[in-house]
């Protein structure tokens, strides 16, 4: 067990203070732009915390969870497009969207385990991405502009951009909590002795592919929530949000910050955006350096940052 | 219509046995060395590069193709050497952020050597002609010629694997591989042959498809996707399985595209059908899978069990 007090734990808390302090740094420096970075941060935060939930709990390797970005920013792109702009039934959608295509895909793929899981939650997403970038009505290829975010009660003003950023972090907080009292309670349990011995989990009497097709339902719903809310941050969605690049970048994301915990996403979203954007500061070809990289990650570190904090900790303390 | 639908099945067929070229190097490396290999749409799209840049270096095309599918060979090689070598016996989400991380660096690296924009490769005049196949039935040479040398190729496979003495160390290697190194088969080499020789064929489908399509960064990607899902279809690791899959995905995609949205036009109002068909006739092979899953999740042709 990790102290409380360890270097990890303080790192991790340090970095929550200071999601929660960055707008007030923003009106003293008067930089808006680390704002804006780290509004799409939070956001993209969000769903590498809902995929940590079946990748790294239920050892489900979903290549396809940008999906759910996708479909729940169209959720509201659409419903703006047609002169819906209430968020309360904006929101909702969303999430019941996702969370049906989380049904029928999880559904389906969960007969299977393994490489066959990765390649058809791949092939599925892909085929969402086509189907998005036939709708002609919405843009098509070309995407869609939403032109009023959405509308809740009269102070919350989601075009403020400070109130936008805390909207997003507790959502953000929020879905934390909700992940790590779902991983450590009954359910969450079974859903990962299933991912250690699924046949010893059955022989004891558990029905497993329900257990998980809910964890994968909840996951595909909170990435819904992270599409509506990028949805609501650019005012703009196309197909190219739901690439499976985009999923790609996902799982580096929770891989880069570490699979064991309940935060190691947000802090590997952290990391990954950061370095994105200081990259591709140096060069224009900064995927040129990115994708080795990340080969080096997995060949030498392969608990991602949190794995790497933990062993300080055991180092200095143990 | 006759006509049409020959045509169409025609180029069905073509691209079929396109996709196989490109599954069979998946199934392969899949099958034998456990790998999941996402950057063989990449080594698609070296080939095609290669090809494009070579022809108009050598200024024949025959030749600037060989010399392209020997190029991609080295490059799958190097490749192996290099990276894929230290992700054996790792999981598979080791196989699939670390193949990520290359197809990353190859398009960059090709943005970068060959510029943002497409090639092309044109067709030499010999090839650049329609054949009569049946009477009043006109073809393109150059798809007749790809249907030709992919099933040539097919042949070549199905010799090599089934009849030859490296074809017995391969099956081996895929059935048990630490017994095969315990006979003192070389099995690194023999491992780097078999990703060279699917780097290559990955590599002459993307030479053959290059002067029907433009030459560009990405567009491994989405055929790759498609060889996923006739290796699900097939059953992972069975060159047979995707070679049945391969053609019946090839038939649906072409044909539903061709014909889907007549067909539509018959149930659905003509407004409606005309949206609905282009985003209904990309999900029938999604749809194939679908039911391929809910049927025989294992695939329709699963290799033996190890």
């Amino acid at each position: 067990m990790t102290g409380a007090l360890s270097v990890r734990n303080i790192l991790i808390c340090g970095l929550m203070v200071g999601l929660v302090l960055l707008p007030a740094y923003v009106r003293l420096s008067g930089n808006i732009f680390v704002l804006t970075l780290f509004t799409r941060i939070v956001i993209l935060g969000l769903a590498a915390v809902s995929l940590n939930l079946i990748l790294g709990y239920g050892g489900m390797m979903s290549f396809g969870h940008a999906a759910y970005l996708g479909i729940g920013g169209y959720a509201v792109g659409i419903l703006a497009h047609e002169g819906i702009y209430s968020g309360f039934v904006q929101w909702p959608v969303a999430l019941a969207a996702s969370a049906l295509f989380a049904l029928l895909i999880g559904a389906l793929s969960l007969r299977t385990r393994g490489v066959y899981f990765i390649m058809i939650t791949l092939a599925f997403a892909q085929m969402a991405y086509y189907v998005v970038a036939g709708l002609a009505r919405y843009g098509g290829d070309d995407g869609l502009t939403i032109y009023k975010r959405s509308q809740f009660f009269a102070p919350l003003d989601l075009t403020n951009k400070v109130q936008f950023y805390y909207v997003c972090l507790a959502l953000l907080f929020g879905s934390i909590y909700l992940v790590y009292r779902l991983v450590n309670s009954r359910f969450g349990l079974v859903v990962q002795g299933s991912r250690s011995n699924d046949l010893r989990m059955r022989a004891i009497g558990f029905p497993t592919y329900r257990y998980r097709l809910v964890c994968f339902v909840i996951a595909g719903t909170l990435c819904g929530l992270s599409g509506a809310l990028i949805a609501n941050n650019t005012d703009f969605v196309s197909p190219s949000m739901m690439y499976w690049t985009r999923s790609g970048d996902l799982i580096i994301m929770v891989v880069l910050g570490g699979m064991g915990s309940v935060v190691g996403p947000l802090v590997g979203a952290v990391a990954f955006l950061v370095l994105e954007e200081v990259l591709s500061g140096i060069t224009e070809y900064w995927q040129i350096i990115l994708g080795p990289l990340l080969l080096l990650v997995v060949l030498f570190a392969r608990g991602g940052i949190d794995g790497l904090l933990s062993k300080i900790h055991a180092k200095v303390a143990p | 219509m006759t006509t049409l639908f020959i045509e169409q099945c025609l180029n069905g067929l073509q691209f079929g046995l396109l996709l196989f070229l490109l599954a069979a190097g998946l199934t392969l490396v899949f099958g034998i060395m456990d790998l999941v290999n996402l950057a063989h749409g990449s080594l698609y799209m070296i080939g095609a590069y290669f090809a494009a840049t070579l022809t108009a270096w050598t200024g024949s095309f025959v030749l600037g193709a060989l010399l392209a599918l020997v190029c991609t060979l080295l490059v799958g090689m190097a490749v192996e050497v290099i990276a894929m070598r230290r992700l054996y016996g790792r999981d598979h989400l080791d196989h699939v952020l670390g193949t990520f991380g290359l197809i990353l660096f190859f398009d960059e690296l090709v943005r970068l050597i060959w510029g943002p924009e497409g090639l092309s490769l044109p067709l030499p005049s010999w090839l650049n002609t329609s054949v009569t196949i049946l009477p009043g039935v006109q073809y393109s040479a150059y798809r007749l010629s790809i249907i030709v040398v992919s099933l040539a190729v097919a042949g070549f496979l199905y010799v090599l694997v089934m009849r030859t003495r490296v074809g017995m160390l391969i099956r081996a290697g895929a059935s048990n591989r630490e017994m095969v190194g315990a006979l003192g088969v070389n099995i690194k080499l023999l491992y780097t042959l078999v990703f060279g020789l699917g780097a290559a064929l990955a590599g002459l489908a993307g030479l053959m498809q290059a002067p029907i399509l433009t030459v560009q960064i990405g567009m491994g990607e989405n055929i790759l996707i498609i060889a996923f899902v006739i290796t699900v279809i097939g059953g992972i690791g069975s060159i047979r399985g995707a070679f049945i899959a391969a053609l019946l995905v090839g038939f649906v995609d072409t044909l539903g595209r061709a014909f889907f949205p007549d067909l539509l036009r018959l149930v659905l109002a003509p407004n409606t059908a005309a949206t609905a068909a282009p985003a209904l006739s990309s999900m029938l092979i999604y749809l194939l899978m679908a039911i391929v899953l809910v049927l025989r999740p294992e695939g329709l042709f699963p290799a033996v069990r190890k």
